[in-house]
Protein backbone atom coordinates (compact mmCIF):
# COMPACT_ATOMS: atom_id res chain seq x y z
CA UNK A 1 0.00 0.00 0.00
CA UNK A 2 2.99 2.57 -0.32
CA UNK A 3 1.12 5.01 -2.95
CA UNK A 4 -1.78 4.71 -0.50
CA UNK A 5 0.30 5.81 2.29
CA UNK A 6 1.93 8.37 0.94
CA UNK A 7 -0.83 10.07 0.10
CA UNK A 8 -2.33 9.26 3.48
CA UNK A 9 0.61 11.06 4.97
CA UNK A 10 -0.43 14.91 3.68
CA UNK A 11 -2.96 15.22 6.16
CA UNK A 12 -3.55 12.53 8.15
CA UNK A 13 -6.86 12.85 10.39
CA UNK A 14 -6.82 11.73 13.83
CA UNK A 15 -9.46 10.17 16.47
CA UNK A 16 -8.74 9.76 19.82
CA UNK A 17 -10.78 7.22 22.41
CA UNK A 18 -9.71 7.10 26.18
CA UNK A 19 -10.08 4.00 27.78
CA UNK A 20 -10.02 4.13 30.81
CA UNK A 21 -6.90 6.72 31.39
CA UNK A 22 -6.48 9.23 33.94
CA UNK A 23 -7.59 11.89 31.66
CA UNK A 24 -4.20 13.80 31.68
CA UNK A 25 -2.79 12.19 27.75
CA UNK A 26 -6.33 13.56 26.75
CA UNK A 27 -5.81 16.28 27.39
CA UNK A 28 -2.45 16.74 26.33
CA UNK A 29 -3.52 15.47 22.80
CA UNK A 30 -6.39 18.52 22.52
CA UNK A 31 -3.55 20.81 23.82
CA UNK A 32 -1.92 20.18 20.05
CA UNK A 33 -4.31 21.34 18.44
CA UNK A 34 -4.17 25.35 20.46
CA UNK A 35 -1.89 28.01 19.15
CA UNK A 36 1.02 26.87 21.45
CA UNK A 37 1.76 23.33 19.65
CA UNK A 38 -0.75 23.76 16.70
CA UNK A 39 -0.37 20.17 15.11
CA UNK A 40 -2.62 21.71 11.87
CA UNK A 41 -0.02 23.10 10.00
CA UNK A 42 1.26 19.31 10.06
CA UNK A 43 -2.14 18.64 8.46
CA UNK A 44 -3.38 17.05 11.40
CA UNK A 45 -7.01 17.24 12.19
CA UNK A 46 -8.90 16.02 14.81
CA UNK A 47 -12.15 14.12 14.04
CA UNK A 48 -15.40 13.61 15.20
CA UNK A 49 -16.03 10.20 13.71
CA UNK A 50 -14.01 7.08 13.33
CA UNK A 51 -14.64 6.25 9.66
CA UNK A 52 -13.24 9.78 8.91
CA UNK A 53 -9.76 8.57 10.60
CA UNK A 54 -6.72 7.29 9.39
CA UNK A 55 -5.29 7.57 13.07
CA UNK A 56 -6.69 6.12 16.03
CA UNK A 57 -5.05 7.74 19.51
CA UNK A 58 -5.86 5.23 22.46
CA UNK A 59 -5.04 6.13 26.05
CA UNK A 60 -5.52 4.58 29.60
CA UNK A 61 -5.58 0.80 30.81
CA UNK A 62 -8.53 -0.02 29.12
CA UNK A 63 -10.78 -1.55 31.74
CA UNK A 64 -13.08 -4.82 31.40
CA UNK A 65 -16.26 -2.70 30.61
CA UNK A 66 -14.69 -0.53 27.85
CA UNK A 67 -12.23 -3.12 26.00
CA UNK A 68 -15.42 -4.76 23.77
CA UNK A 69 -16.08 -0.82 23.48
CA UNK A 70 -12.70 -0.42 21.87
CA UNK A 71 -13.23 -3.35 19.93
CA UNK A 72 -16.23 -2.39 18.06
CA UNK A 73 -14.65 0.95 17.29
CA UNK A 74 -11.62 0.30 15.98
CA UNK A 75 -13.57 -2.47 13.49
CA UNK A 76 -15.96 0.23 12.55
CA UNK A 77 -12.27 2.02 11.34
CA UNK A 78 -11.80 2.57 7.71
CA UNK A 79 -8.46 0.64 6.69
CA UNK A 80 -5.85 0.97 6.64
CA UNK A 81 -5.99 2.76 10.38
CA UNK A 82 -3.14 3.29 12.18
CA UNK A 83 -2.98 2.76 16.21
CA UNK A 84 -1.12 5.12 18.31
CA UNK A 85 -1.35 4.29 22.07
CA UNK A 86 -0.29 7.78 24.33
CA UNK A 87 1.20 6.87 27.87
CA UNK A 88 2.75 4.40 30.08
CA UNK A 89 -0.72 3.06 30.46
CA UNK A 90 -1.26 1.48 27.44
CA UNK A 91 2.37 -0.32 26.74
CA UNK A 92 2.83 -1.64 30.75
CA UNK A 93 -0.02 -0.49 32.79
CA UNK A 94 1.94 2.36 34.89
CA UNK A 95 0.61 2.34 38.31
CA UNK A 96 -2.69 0.70 37.79
CA UNK A 97 -0.89 -2.95 36.87
CA UNK A 98 -2.61 -4.30 40.17
CA UNK A 99 -5.80 -3.37 39.12
CA UNK A 100 -9.21 -5.67 38.88
CA UNK A 101 -10.44 -4.19 36.29
CA UNK A 102 -7.73 -4.39 33.66
CA UNK A 103 -7.26 -6.30 30.43
CA UNK A 104 -4.12 -7.63 30.57
CA UNK A 105 -3.33 -7.61 27.13
CA UNK A 106 -4.29 -4.49 25.62
CA UNK A 107 -2.60 -5.85 22.14
CA UNK A 108 -4.90 -8.54 21.90
CA UNK A 109 -7.95 -5.78 22.32
CA UNK A 110 -7.13 -3.32 18.99
CA UNK A 111 -3.44 -4.08 17.18
CA UNK A 112 -1.09 -1.24 18.20
CA UNK A 113 1.42 0.11 15.69
CA UNK A 114 3.28 2.74 18.08
CA UNK A 115 3.74 4.00 21.76
CA UNK A 116 4.32 7.12 22.83
CA UNK A 117 5.67 6.50 26.42
CA UNK A 118 5.35 9.19 28.69
CA UNK A 119 2.87 10.36 32.13
CA UNK A 120 1.64 12.14 30.13
CA UNK A 121 3.91 12.23 27.40
CA UNK A 122 4.98 15.84 26.71
CA UNK A 123 3.49 17.28 23.38
CA UNK A 124 7.14 18.06 21.74
CA UNK A 125 7.56 13.93 22.34
CA UNK A 126 3.42 13.17 20.62
CA UNK A 127 4.82 15.49 17.99
CA UNK A 128 7.82 13.82 17.32
CA UNK A 129 5.64 10.43 17.00
CA UNK A 130 3.49 11.97 14.60
CA UNK A 131 7.02 12.62 12.13
CA UNK A 132 7.86 9.33 13.02
CA UNK A 133 5.03 7.88 11.65
CA UNK A 134 4.89 10.37 8.40
CA UNK A 135 8.64 9.10 8.04
CA UNK A 136 7.25 5.70 7.87
CA UNK A 137 3.85 6.12 5.51
CA UNK A 138 6.94 7.84 3.17
CA UNK A 139 8.37 4.88 2.96
CA UNK B 1 -46.38 9.71 21.38
CA UNK B 2 -43.76 7.86 22.53
CA UNK B 3 -40.12 9.83 23.71
CA UNK B 4 -37.52 9.49 21.96
CA UNK B 5 -34.05 8.29 23.53
CA UNK B 6 -30.73 9.84 22.32
CA UNK B 7 -27.70 8.16 23.72
CA UNK B 8 -24.64 10.19 24.17
CA UNK B 9 -21.34 7.71 24.51
CA UNK B 10 -19.89 6.20 26.31
CA UNK B 11 -16.85 6.80 23.59
CA UNK B 12 -17.13 10.27 24.27
CA UNK B 13 -17.64 10.87 28.24
CA UNK B 14 -19.05 14.23 28.92
CA UNK B 15 -17.62 14.60 32.49
CA UNK B 16 -14.55 13.50 34.39
CA UNK B 17 -15.56 10.08 34.35
CA UNK B 18 -16.20 8.37 31.04
CA UNK B 19 -20.50 8.44 30.80
CA UNK B 20 -23.01 6.97 29.15
CA UNK B 21 -25.98 9.59 28.98
CA UNK B 22 -29.46 8.59 27.67
CA UNK B 23 -31.62 11.43 26.93
CA UNK B 24 -35.14 11.06 26.24
CA UNK B 25 -36.76 13.73 24.40
CA UNK B 26 -40.10 15.23 23.11
CA UNK B 27 -39.40 16.97 20.11
CA UNK B 28 -36.54 19.56 21.24
CA UNK B 29 -37.92 19.43 24.77
CA UNK B 30 -35.62 17.33 27.27
CA UNK B 31 -37.74 15.44 29.32
CA UNK B 32 -35.44 12.86 30.83
CA UNK B 33 -32.14 12.04 31.55
CA UNK B 34 -30.84 8.44 32.61
CA UNK B 35 -26.80 8.06 32.92
CA UNK B 36 -24.62 4.53 33.59
CA UNK B 37 -21.06 5.19 34.81
CA UNK B 38 -17.95 2.75 35.68
CA UNK B 39 -16.34 3.12 32.12
CA UNK B 40 -13.32 4.84 33.84
CA UNK B 41 -13.27 2.61 37.18
CA UNK B 42 -9.67 1.55 37.56
CA UNK B 43 -9.85 0.23 41.03
CA UNK B 44 -7.77 3.05 42.66
CA UNK B 45 -9.42 2.15 46.26
CA UNK B 46 -8.26 -1.27 45.79
CA UNK B 47 -4.60 -0.57 44.25
CA UNK B 48 -3.76 1.92 46.86
CA UNK B 49 -4.57 -0.57 49.89
CA UNK B 50 -1.26 -2.33 47.77
CA UNK B 51 0.70 0.76 48.12
CA UNK B 52 2.55 2.00 50.78
CA UNK B 53 1.91 5.82 52.43
CA UNK B 54 4.31 7.00 49.85
CA UNK B 55 3.25 5.16 46.86
CA UNK B 56 -0.40 5.84 47.32
CA UNK B 57 -0.16 9.99 46.95
CA UNK B 58 1.53 8.94 43.66
CA UNK B 59 -1.51 6.70 42.91
CA UNK B 60 -4.31 9.05 43.74
CA UNK B 61 -2.09 11.75 41.81
CA UNK B 62 -3.67 9.67 39.04
CA UNK B 63 -7.13 9.45 39.80
CA UNK B 64 -7.76 12.60 37.31
CA UNK B 65 -5.49 14.21 35.49
CA UNK B 66 -6.63 17.83 35.74
CA UNK B 67 -7.30 17.60 39.54
CA UNK B 68 -3.40 16.28 39.55
CA UNK B 69 -2.26 17.50 43.12
CA UNK B 70 -6.36 18.09 44.99
CA UNK B 71 -6.31 14.51 45.16
CA UNK B 72 -2.75 14.42 46.45
CA UNK B 73 -3.55 17.25 49.33
CA UNK B 74 -6.89 15.66 50.71
CA UNK B 75 -5.04 12.50 50.61
CA UNK B 76 -1.60 13.90 52.55
CA UNK B 77 -4.23 16.11 54.95
CA UNK B 78 -5.71 12.55 55.85
CA UNK B 79 -2.80 10.66 56.67
CA UNK B 80 -1.24 14.12 58.61
CA UNK B 81 -4.74 13.59 60.06
CA UNK B 82 -3.58 10.59 62.09
CA UNK B 83 -0.94 11.76 63.58
CA UNK B 84 -1.38 15.10 63.98
CA UNK B 85 1.42 15.70 61.76
CA UNK B 86 2.77 19.45 61.50
CA UNK B 87 3.93 20.52 58.38
CA UNK B 88 6.17 23.56 57.92
CA UNK B 89 5.63 27.02 57.00
CA UNK B 90 7.08 26.61 53.99
CA UNK B 91 6.14 23.33 52.89
CA UNK B 92 2.22 25.38 53.95
CA UNK B 93 2.84 28.02 50.91
CA UNK B 94 4.09 25.59 48.49
CA UNK B 95 1.25 23.68 48.82
CA UNK B 96 -1.03 26.52 48.30
CA UNK B 97 0.44 28.14 45.79
CA UNK B 98 0.52 24.35 43.53
CA UNK B 99 -3.51 23.80 44.28
CA UNK B 100 -4.50 27.46 43.19
CA UNK B 101 -2.25 27.13 40.07
CA UNK B 102 -3.86 24.40 39.24
CA UNK B 103 -7.32 25.92 39.91
CA UNK B 104 -6.15 28.65 37.40
CA UNK B 105 -5.65 25.93 34.46
CA UNK B 106 -8.30 23.58 35.46
CA UNK B 107 -10.70 26.53 35.02
CA UNK B 108 -8.88 28.05 31.81
CA UNK B 109 -9.50 24.80 30.66
CA UNK B 110 -13.44 24.42 31.30
CA UNK B 111 -13.97 28.14 29.78
CA UNK B 112 -12.40 27.14 26.78
CA UNK B 113 -14.00 24.13 26.40
CA UNK B 114 -17.31 26.00 27.08
CA UNK B 115 -16.44 28.29 24.18
CA UNK B 116 -16.14 25.32 21.66
CA UNK B 117 -19.26 23.99 22.93
CA UNK B 118 -21.15 26.82 22.12
CA UNK B 119 -19.32 27.65 18.49
CA UNK B 120 -16.96 29.99 20.45
CA UNK B 121 -13.92 28.85 18.91
CA UNK B 122 -12.02 31.77 19.27
CA UNK B 123 -12.66 32.02 23.26
CA UNK B 124 -11.25 28.26 23.01
CA UNK B 125 -8.10 29.38 21.76
CA UNK B 126 -7.35 32.21 23.80
CA UNK B 127 -8.35 30.02 27.42
CA UNK B 128 -5.78 26.98 26.01
CA UNK B 129 -3.01 29.89 24.29
CA UNK B 130 -2.73 31.14 28.31
CA UNK B 131 -3.32 28.43 29.78
CA UNK B 132 0.49 27.37 28.36
CA UNK B 133 1.93 29.74 30.52
CA UNK B 134 0.62 27.87 33.70
CA UNK B 135 1.94 24.80 32.60
CA UNK B 136 5.31 26.58 32.16
CA UNK B 137 4.80 27.64 35.95
CA UNK B 138 4.90 23.96 37.08
CA UNK B 139 7.76 23.06 35.21
CA UNK B 140 9.96 26.02 36.74
CA UNK B 141 8.48 24.78 40.50
CA UNK B 142 7.84 20.76 40.01
CA UNK B 143 9.98 19.66 36.42
CA UNK B 144 6.53 18.55 35.21
CA UNK B 145 4.02 19.91 32.98
CA UNK B 146 1.15 17.73 34.56
CA UNK B 147 1.56 15.35 37.13
CA UNK B 148 3.67 17.75 39.70
CA UNK B 149 4.44 14.58 42.55
CA UNK B 150 5.10 17.60 45.10
CA UNK B 151 3.09 16.21 48.15
CA UNK B 152 4.53 13.92 50.66
CA UNK B 153 3.58 13.51 53.99
CA UNK B 154 5.01 16.27 56.40
CA UNK B 155 5.46 18.53 53.55
CA UNK B 156 6.46 18.54 50.14
CA UNK B 157 8.89 17.11 47.63
CA UNK B 158 10.76 19.61 46.63
CA UNK B 159 12.17 23.40 47.20
CA UNK B 160 10.53 26.46 45.15
CA UNK B 161 14.22 27.65 44.02
CA UNK B 162 14.50 31.31 44.88
CA UNK B 163 16.40 32.03 41.92
CA UNK B 164 13.17 31.33 39.64
CA UNK B 165 10.93 33.59 41.56
CA UNK B 166 11.43 36.28 39.91
CA UNK B 167 10.57 34.45 36.28
CA UNK B 168 7.37 32.90 38.34
CA UNK B 169 6.13 36.41 39.06
CA UNK B 170 7.05 37.18 35.36
CA UNK B 171 4.56 34.56 34.38
CA UNK B 172 2.17 35.44 36.91
CA UNK B 173 1.79 39.10 36.21
CA UNK B 174 1.62 38.07 32.09
CA UNK B 175 -1.36 35.79 33.31
CA UNK B 176 -3.12 38.20 35.58
CA UNK B 177 -3.23 40.65 32.48
CA UNK B 178 -4.40 38.18 30.10
CA UNK B 179 -7.12 37.02 32.04
CA UNK B 180 -8.53 40.29 33.46
CA UNK B 181 -8.91 40.36 29.12
CA UNK B 182 -10.18 37.53 29.10
CA UNK B 183 -13.02 37.86 32.20
CA UNK B 184 -13.91 41.50 30.33
CA UNK B 185 -14.34 39.26 27.23
CA UNK B 186 -16.60 36.36 28.38
CA UNK B 187 -18.69 38.47 30.78
CA UNK B 188 -19.59 41.64 28.10
CA UNK B 189 -20.06 40.20 25.18
CA UNK B 190 -23.44 40.09 24.13
CA UNK B 191 -23.38 37.04 22.61
CA UNK B 192 -22.10 34.77 25.08
CA UNK B 193 -24.70 37.00 27.74
CA UNK B 194 -28.04 35.87 25.61
CA UNK B 195 -26.24 32.74 24.83
CA UNK B 196 -25.59 31.20 28.12
CA UNK B 197 -28.23 33.61 30.82
CA UNK B 198 -31.16 31.19 31.51
CA UNK B 199 -30.04 28.04 30.10
CA UNK B 200 -30.00 25.21 32.69
CA UNK B 201 -30.63 26.50 35.87
CA UNK B 202 -29.55 24.73 38.82
CA UNK B 203 -31.98 26.34 41.48
CA UNK B 204 -30.61 26.66 45.43
CA UNK B 205 -33.15 24.16 46.53
CA UNK B 206 -32.06 21.40 43.96
CA UNK B 207 -28.21 22.62 44.39
CA UNK B 208 -28.31 21.89 48.46
CA UNK B 209 -31.15 19.08 47.68
CA UNK B 210 -28.39 17.39 45.67
CA UNK B 211 -25.73 18.00 47.59
CA UNK B 212 -23.32 19.63 44.95
CA UNK B 213 -19.88 21.06 45.60
CA UNK B 214 -17.61 23.49 44.20
CA UNK B 215 -18.64 26.02 41.58
CA UNK B 216 -21.78 24.23 41.02
CA UNK B 217 -23.17 24.87 43.54
CA UNK B 218 -21.59 27.98 44.65
CA UNK B 219 -22.93 29.81 41.19
CA UNK B 220 -26.73 28.69 42.72
CA UNK B 221 -25.95 30.61 45.96
CA UNK B 222 -24.72 27.79 48.18
CA UNK B 223 -21.82 29.52 49.62
CA UNK B 224 -19.78 26.40 50.54
CA UNK B 225 -15.87 26.75 50.11
CA UNK B 226 -13.37 24.44 51.87
CA UNK B 227 -11.13 26.94 51.59
CA UNK B 228 -12.35 29.24 53.53
CA UNK B 229 -14.52 27.02 56.22
CA UNK B 230 -12.14 24.89 57.13
CA UNK B 231 -8.80 26.49 56.09
CA UNK B 232 -5.87 23.96 55.82
CA UNK B 233 -1.90 24.93 54.65
CA UNK B 234 -1.61 28.59 53.90
CA UNK B 235 -5.01 28.87 53.24
CA UNK B 236 -5.58 31.19 56.41
CA UNK B 237 -2.77 32.74 55.73
CA UNK B 238 -3.77 34.52 52.91
CA UNK B 239 -6.34 36.82 51.40
CA UNK B 240 -9.19 35.93 48.78
CA UNK B 241 -13.07 35.83 48.64
CA UNK B 242 -15.47 33.94 48.64
CA UNK B 243 -17.31 33.74 44.91
CA UNK B 244 -20.68 33.33 45.25
CA UNK B 245 -23.65 34.02 42.53
CA UNK B 246 -27.26 33.53 43.12
CA UNK B 247 -29.09 32.51 39.27
CA UNK B 248 -27.84 28.56 39.05
CA UNK B 249 -27.38 29.16 35.61
CA UNK B 250 -24.20 28.32 32.53
CA UNK B 251 -23.45 32.11 32.51
CA UNK B 252 -23.32 32.33 36.40
CA UNK B 253 -21.04 28.91 36.63
CA UNK B 254 -18.84 30.72 34.22
CA UNK B 255 -18.53 34.09 35.69
CA UNK B 256 -17.77 32.12 39.29
CA UNK B 257 -15.29 30.52 37.36
CA UNK B 258 -13.70 33.58 35.88
CA UNK B 259 -13.58 35.35 39.12
CA UNK B 260 -12.16 32.36 40.67
CA UNK B 261 -9.26 32.64 38.78
CA UNK B 262 -8.82 36.28 39.48
CA UNK B 263 -9.14 35.17 43.28
CA UNK B 264 -6.67 32.23 42.48
CA UNK B 265 -3.85 34.72 40.82
CA UNK B 266 -4.16 36.51 44.27
CA UNK B 267 -3.49 33.89 46.37
CA UNK B 268 -0.56 32.53 43.82
CA UNK B 269 0.83 36.63 44.12
CA UNK B 270 0.54 36.47 47.96
CA UNK B 271 2.44 32.84 48.74
CA UNK B 272 5.37 33.93 45.86
CA UNK B 273 6.14 37.10 47.67
CA UNK B 274 5.87 34.92 51.28
CA UNK B 275 8.23 32.76 49.91
CA UNK B 276 11.07 35.10 49.83
CA UNK B 277 11.25 35.98 53.14
CA UNK B 278 9.59 32.64 54.49
CA UNK B 279 12.67 30.75 54.80
CA UNK B 280 13.43 26.73 56.97
CA UNK B 281 12.66 23.22 56.09
CA UNK B 282 10.37 21.75 53.52
CA UNK B 283 9.50 18.24 54.65
CA UNK B 284 9.06 17.30 58.45
CA UNK B 285 10.38 13.28 58.35
CA UNK B 286 7.76 11.21 59.35
CA UNK B 287 8.83 7.90 60.17
CA UNK B 288 5.96 5.74 60.94
CA UNK B 289 2.19 5.95 60.66
CA UNK B 290 0.32 5.28 64.64
CA UNK B 291 -2.72 2.98 64.01
CA UNK B 292 -5.88 5.34 63.73
CA UNK B 293 -8.12 6.70 60.74
CA UNK B 294 -7.97 10.16 59.40
CA UNK B 295 -9.89 12.69 56.76
CA UNK B 296 -8.34 14.80 54.32
CA UNK B 297 -10.67 17.30 52.56
CA UNK B 298 -9.67 19.72 50.01
CA UNK B 299 -11.48 22.67 47.73
CA UNK B 300 -10.25 21.08 44.41
CA UNK B 301 -11.55 23.04 40.95
CA UNK B 302 -14.87 21.22 40.77
CA UNK B 303 -15.52 20.73 44.48
CA UNK B 304 -14.79 19.16 47.61
CA UNK B 305 -12.60 16.60 47.57
CA UNK B 306 -12.64 13.70 50.24
CA UNK B 307 -10.52 11.43 51.43
CA UNK B 308 -10.46 8.55 53.92
CA UNK B 309 -7.27 6.52 55.24
CA UNK B 310 -7.44 3.77 57.99
CA UNK B 311 -3.48 2.64 59.35
CA UNK B 312 -3.33 -0.13 61.29
CA UNK B 313 0.46 0.73 62.38
CA UNK B 314 2.38 -0.56 59.08
CA UNK B 315 3.41 1.35 56.27
CA UNK B 316 0.66 0.60 53.99
CA UNK B 317 -2.99 1.88 54.64
CA UNK B 318 -5.70 -0.85 54.99
CA UNK B 319 -9.10 1.25 53.58
CA UNK B 320 -8.32 3.80 51.47
CA UNK B 321 -11.91 5.44 50.53
CA UNK B 322 -12.39 7.99 47.93
CA UNK B 323 -14.98 10.93 46.97
CA UNK B 324 -14.68 13.27 44.22
CA UNK B 325 -16.72 16.25 43.58
CA UNK B 326 -17.59 14.88 40.28
CA UNK B 327 -19.99 12.36 41.77
CA UNK B 328 -21.84 14.48 43.66
CA UNK B 329 -22.30 17.43 40.88
CA UNK B 330 -23.65 14.57 38.01
CA UNK B 331 -26.79 13.65 39.73
CA UNK B 332 -27.66 17.34 39.53
CA UNK B 333 -28.50 17.03 35.74
CA UNK B 334 -31.51 15.28 37.00
CA UNK B 335 -32.68 19.07 38.03
CA UNK B 336 -30.80 21.30 35.47
CA UNK B 337 -31.52 19.39 32.33
CA UNK B 338 -34.97 18.79 32.22
CA UNK B 339 -37.31 21.12 30.44
CA UNK B 340 -34.34 22.64 28.58
CA UNK B 341 -34.14 22.67 24.76
CA UNK B 342 -31.76 20.01 23.01
CA UNK B 343 -29.49 22.73 21.66
CA UNK B 344 -28.87 23.69 25.52
CA UNK B 345 -28.35 20.21 27.11
CA UNK B 346 -25.08 19.95 26.06
CA UNK B 347 -23.52 23.09 27.06
CA UNK B 348 -25.98 22.41 30.63
CA UNK B 349 -24.30 18.90 30.96
CA UNK B 350 -20.61 20.70 30.79
CA UNK B 351 -21.12 23.32 32.93
CA UNK B 352 -20.10 21.36 35.78
CA UNK B 353 -16.94 20.99 34.34
CA UNK B 354 -16.46 17.84 32.00
CA UNK B 355 -13.50 16.38 30.59
CA UNK B 356 -12.05 16.68 27.03
CA UNK B 357 -12.47 13.43 25.62
CA UNK B 358 -15.61 14.45 24.03
CA UNK B 359 -14.50 17.53 21.85
CA UNK B 360 -16.47 16.12 18.84
CA UNK B 361 -19.75 14.16 19.04
CA UNK B 362 -21.98 12.62 16.49
CA UNK B 363 -24.67 10.93 18.31
CA UNK B 364 -27.97 9.33 16.60
CA UNK B 365 -31.74 9.73 17.25
CA UNK B 366 -33.40 6.44 17.49
CA UNK B 367 -37.47 6.47 16.47
CA UNK B 368 -39.77 3.71 17.49
CA UNK B 369 -38.85 1.67 14.66
CA UNK B 370 -35.46 1.43 15.70
CA UNK B 371 -34.58 3.47 12.63
CA UNK B 372 -32.39 5.87 13.18
CA UNK B 373 -31.15 9.01 11.77
CA UNK B 374 -28.02 11.04 12.75
CA UNK B 375 -28.30 14.41 14.83
CA UNK B 376 -25.48 16.38 15.94
CA UNK B 377 -25.67 17.83 19.55
CA UNK B 378 -22.91 20.43 18.76
CA UNK B 379 -23.81 21.44 15.96
CA UNK B 380 -27.38 21.89 17.19
CA UNK B 381 -25.84 23.94 20.04
CA UNK B 382 -23.50 25.73 17.70
CA UNK B 383 -26.43 27.12 15.19
CA UNK B 384 -28.27 28.44 18.35
CA UNK B 385 -25.49 30.20 19.38
CA UNK B 386 -25.44 31.36 15.58
CA UNK B 387 -28.77 32.47 15.35
CA UNK B 388 -28.28 34.66 18.25
CA UNK B 389 -25.07 36.32 16.98
CA UNK B 390 -27.35 37.32 13.80
CA UNK B 391 -29.79 38.54 15.75
CA UNK B 392 -28.27 41.12 18.31
CA UNK B 393 -26.70 41.71 14.82
CA UNK B 394 -29.78 42.85 13.07
CA UNK B 395 -30.86 45.23 16.46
Amino acid sequence: MGWYNKRLAKSLWVFHISGSPCNNCDIEILDLLTPRYDVERLGIKLVGSIRHADVLLVTGIFNQKIAPKIKKIYEQAPKPIFVVAVGTCVSSGCCFKESYNRVEKREEVIPIDMYVPGCPPKPESMIEAVAKLLGVLNG
Amino acid sequence: MKANKIPIGPFHPLLEEAEYFELTVDGETVVDIDMEIGWMHRGHEYISEMKTFTQSIYLVERICGICSTSHPIACVHAIEDIDNIEIPLRARYIRTLVGELERIHSHLLWLGLAGHFIGYDTLWMWAWKYREPVLEMFEIISGNRNHYGMMRVGGVAQDVDPAKLIELHKHLDMIEKKMVMIAKAAKDDPVLRSRLKGVGVLTHEAAVAYCTVGPTSRASGVPGDVRLDEPTDAYDLVDFERIVLPNGDVYDKLVVRVLEIIESIKICRQCLSKLETVTGPILNNVKEISPGEGIGRYEAPRGEVFHYIRSDGTNRPIRHKVRAPSYVNIPSFKASCIGIPIADALITLASVDPCYCCTERSIKIIDKNHDSCSFDLIKASREKTEQIRREINAD
